[in-house]
């Protein structure tokens, strides 16, 4: 009875921290400490990844990119996660910083996206021969990027905020399935033209069988997007919030 | 709803409604393919596939913003939400209207067109039963875009931009349907695939729909 009770009142005080109000005074308090620790991470991981780590046997110093690439890729797809999460609170919550939040991921998704997409040719250029290959992942990534550019253009293009809000949560929401779908689909049609090779290479090189060299300063790596992605995604629901605001009072002068 | 779906295909059979201008669209398509890539026979054949399937979902998307498009600006779609009717049934009515409209003209003169890219039978065969099944999908989804972007002024360039990323799946099936017929290879496994698609789309999309079409009218 008792449980139920505290697990109620947190379930409340979690909710309450979407109150645009409260919102604003706990990021506003997080935000500097949050940007202090994004840089020591990412600075740190990238300095000891770029410069104190060994070159790879095969692919000389290459390997480096690795640092910018993997975590990027991994923010590109926690952002999509995150709009969808974002859609799906806001209508069935109503939560106006769930959908902000939502609208702020989506410029840093599809960012993510592009730099996981540039350092992949750009590693595959001399790796691989080419700077593109049809390859499951890199295909998925490429789509991953269209839907990102719809949902962004579909904010854009609407003028009234919470029809625009609504609308593109929908389009979160089938959008999601059909970029799941789309990773599958990719994967059956891939198969049926390559031989998986290249595949196995990226597998090979991004997975288990890494060294801790370069495991540890890519792990601090990756934390450092994260924490970059949390700062950013923060700072833009904060902008959204005050444009909002903004109008609001716009609107409220124009009446007096 | 028989009455909507009925008036509707009515509005696109007549003149000015726009039907047979996405046959029509379809045909250029692939008479411009043999001057881009050049006459080459077994060039063409090899491509065949691909681009047939490509033709018809861009066909399919020329007519997507008069789904909805027409209804909004008159005032009619407030009548169709007003009527005890439910805005999930008016998205089915008018999806299945665009379909048989569209979608199934297309799958019938696909193999016609095939026979210009050099295209075997057999793959032709495959070819209209995967345009038979899939276009229902690019129906469907096409209707939801539109649905989507009713209230935007100009909004056709924005639907294709929502709309085309949402194909890739059905297309994907679609053209490697036609493209394991042509090797002689079975080509069942793309065909029940692409069918569940349409299947899945005709089981999510009216509640996604009428939820944007509720918005849109708000």
């Amino acid at each position: 009875m008792n449980s139920t009770s505290t697990s109620k009142r947190l379930w409340d005080a979690f909710w309450q921290l979407a109150n645009p109000k409260v919102f604003m005074g706990w990021s506003g308090r997080w935000l500097p400490w949050l940007v202090g620790l994004t840089i020591l991470f990412l600075g740190s991981g990238l300095i000891w990844g770029f410069f104190f780590t060994p070159d790879d046997t095969r692919q000389g110093s290459t390997v480096k990119i690795i640092y910018l690439h993997v975590p990027a890729a991994l923010m590109a797809i926690n952002g999509y996660l995150l709009m969808f999460v974002g859609s799906l609170v806001w209508l069935i919550r109503r939560q106006h910083v769930s959908v902000l939040a939502a609208k702020a991921a989506a410029p840093v998704g599809m960012t993510m996206t592009l730099i996981a997409l540039a350092t992949g040719a750009i590693w595959g250029q001399p790796m691989w021969g080419t700077y593109w290959v049809w390859d499951p992942r890199l295909t998925s990534f490429l789509i991953l990027f269209l839907f990102y550019a719809g949902y962004i253009a579909l904010w854009a293009a609407i003028e009234d905020d919470d029809t625009a809000a609504d609308l593109t949560s929908v389009l979160a929401l089938v959008g999601s399935v059909f970029a799941l779908l789309s990773r599958y689909a990719v994967l059956f049609w891939s198969q049926g033209l390559h031989q998986g090779t290249t595949v196995n290479l990226a597998d090979g090189a991004k997975q288990e069988n890494i060294s801790n060299v370069f495991f540890q300063p890519l792990f601090l790596s990756m934390a450092g997007f994260g924490l970059l992605f949390v700062t950013l995604l923060l700072i833009g629901t904060r902008t959204e919030l005050r444009r909002r605001r903004l109008k609001v009072l716009q609107a409220r002068e124009r009446m007096q | 709803m028989i009455q909507l779906f009925m008036r509707d295909i009515g509005l696109a059979v007549r003149s000015g409604g726009g039907f047979g201008l996405a046959l029509i669209f379809f045909l250029i398509v692939v008479v411009l393919i043999p001057f881009a890539l050049g006459p080459d026979q077994s060039a063409l054949a090899l491509v065949a596939p691909g681009v047939l399937w490509l033709g018809a979902l861009l066909a399919c998307l020329l007519s997507l913003d008069r789904i909805f498009g027409l209804d909004y600006e008159d005032g009619s779609l407030d009548l169709l939400a007003s009527s005890p009717l439910p805005l999930e049934s008016v998205y089915i009515a008018k999806a299945a209207a665009h379909w048989l409209t569209t979608g199934l003209p297309l799958a019938l003169a696909a193999p016609l067109l095939g026979v210009l890219l050099n295209l075997s039978f057999d793959a032709g065969m495959a070819l209209c039963f995967s345009l038979l099944l899939g276009t229902p999908a690019l129906s469907l989804i096409g209707a939801f875009g539109a649905t989507l972007t009713l209230g935007i002024k100009r909004g056709g360039l924005l639907l294709s931009l929502l709309v085309l990323p949402l194909y890739v799946p059905t297309l994907i099936f679609g053209a490697q349907a036609v493209r394991s017929a042509s090797l002689g290879q079975p080509f069942d496994v793309p065909l029940v695939l692409i069918l569940a698609i349409s299947l899945g789309a005709v089981a999510i999309l009216p509640f996604a729909s009428g939820a944007a079409l509720r918005i849109n009218l708000r």
